[in-house]
């Protein structure tokens, strides 16, 4: 199963912020059980999609050197339901960033409706962990991703190489 | 800024870090044993610390010496703070309440020493940070 819920990146600022889309199609998986008869797009996928938004920010902004994970979401406010047939529009502001891992704050919006806002607490796995528990491999930001981080360099003129 | 003044802006923080009610921000309360503060925590606190005070970047372990959490072979032994751990401990949290660390070290088990990890540790720290 791929586990991307993004789409595409529509605009990227290196170091500051980054804006992406979701389009929701009633094909996926999570809405025949959620719930039957009345889709609605669970908001941890909703909070997934604002944290590869906001990881891929964090990790550009090291030229993806570091290992970024998602490390806490300190607060997370849902104001309304997403359903299909919508285009999510994931928008994060890197707010911190430092040697241990970053923090972003982003919102969620379909059109002027706003469906989420939330703070996301990103590290740097190799500056919080033993180096030689994980290796020199950067495994967040390969595989899967690699489409998604040729769209962020797509959206920006900035972009360095990934990997 | 007085202690009073830190203290209320810390408890704000606290309260948003850890998703506590205010009233539990006491400055006796112990970050992990009473606010359930993990070690993420500790970091997500020392960025928030810096964004609040404005006091540029702090090494984390100056307000949370990884070194004995860890149970470095140094300063910790069969689960108990070695000597030269509780100097390292003392030379790392100067700003400390040191009586608090004198009555840690009578029985330096690494399993309490999360009990000197408290809010008012982390309002001396602040004042010590903005006197400087």
């Amino acid at each position: 199963m791929r586990w991307i819920w993004i789409d595409r990146f529509t605009a990227f600022e290196p170091g500051k912020s980054a804006t992406a889309v979701k389009n929701l199609s009633h094909a996926e998986d999570h809405y025949a059980e959620h719930f039957p008869g009345f889709p609605v797009m669970p908001a941890a996928l909703i909070l997934e999609g604002l944290a590869q938004t906001g990881g891929i920010l964090v990790g550009e902004a090291n030229q993806f050197r570091e290992k970024v994970v998602l490390a806490k979401i300190p607060s997370a406010k849902f104001h309304a339901e997403a359903h299909p047939g919508e285009q999510l529009t994931y928008t994060c502001d890197l707010i911190d960033l430092r040697a241990e891992g970053g923090v972003v704050s982003g919102r969620v919006t379909c059109g002027d409706t706003l469906i989420c806002e939330a703070e996301i607490f990103f590290a740097h796995l190799d500056s919080n962990r033993a180096r030689q528990a994980f290796g020199d491999d950067n495994f967040v930001f390969s595989g899967e991703l690699s489409y998604l981080l040729g769209q962020a360099k797509l959206a920006t003129k900035q972009l360095p190489p990934a990997g | 800024m007085t202690n009073d003044e830190i203290l209320a802006k810390v408890r704000t923080l606290l309260v948003d870090a850890l998703s506590v009610d205010d009233d539990e921000v006491t400055p006796a309360a112990r970050l992990n044993a009473d606010l359930g503060a993990e070690s993420i925590d500790m970091l997500d606190i020392v960025f928030r610390l810096e964004r609040e005070f404005r006091l540029g970047k702090i090494d984390r372990n100056e307000l949370f010496p990884e070194s004995i959490f860890a149970g470095d072979p140094e300063f910790v032994e069969d689960g108990v703070v070695t000597p030269k751990g509780l100097d390292y401990l003392r030379e790392k949290l100067p700003y400390a309440d040191q009586s608090k660390i004198n009555a840690f070290a009578k029985n330096p088990k690494l399993d309490q020493i999360g009990d000197l990890f408290t809010v008012d540790l982390i309002v001396r720290f602040v004042a010590k940070k903005l006197a400087a």
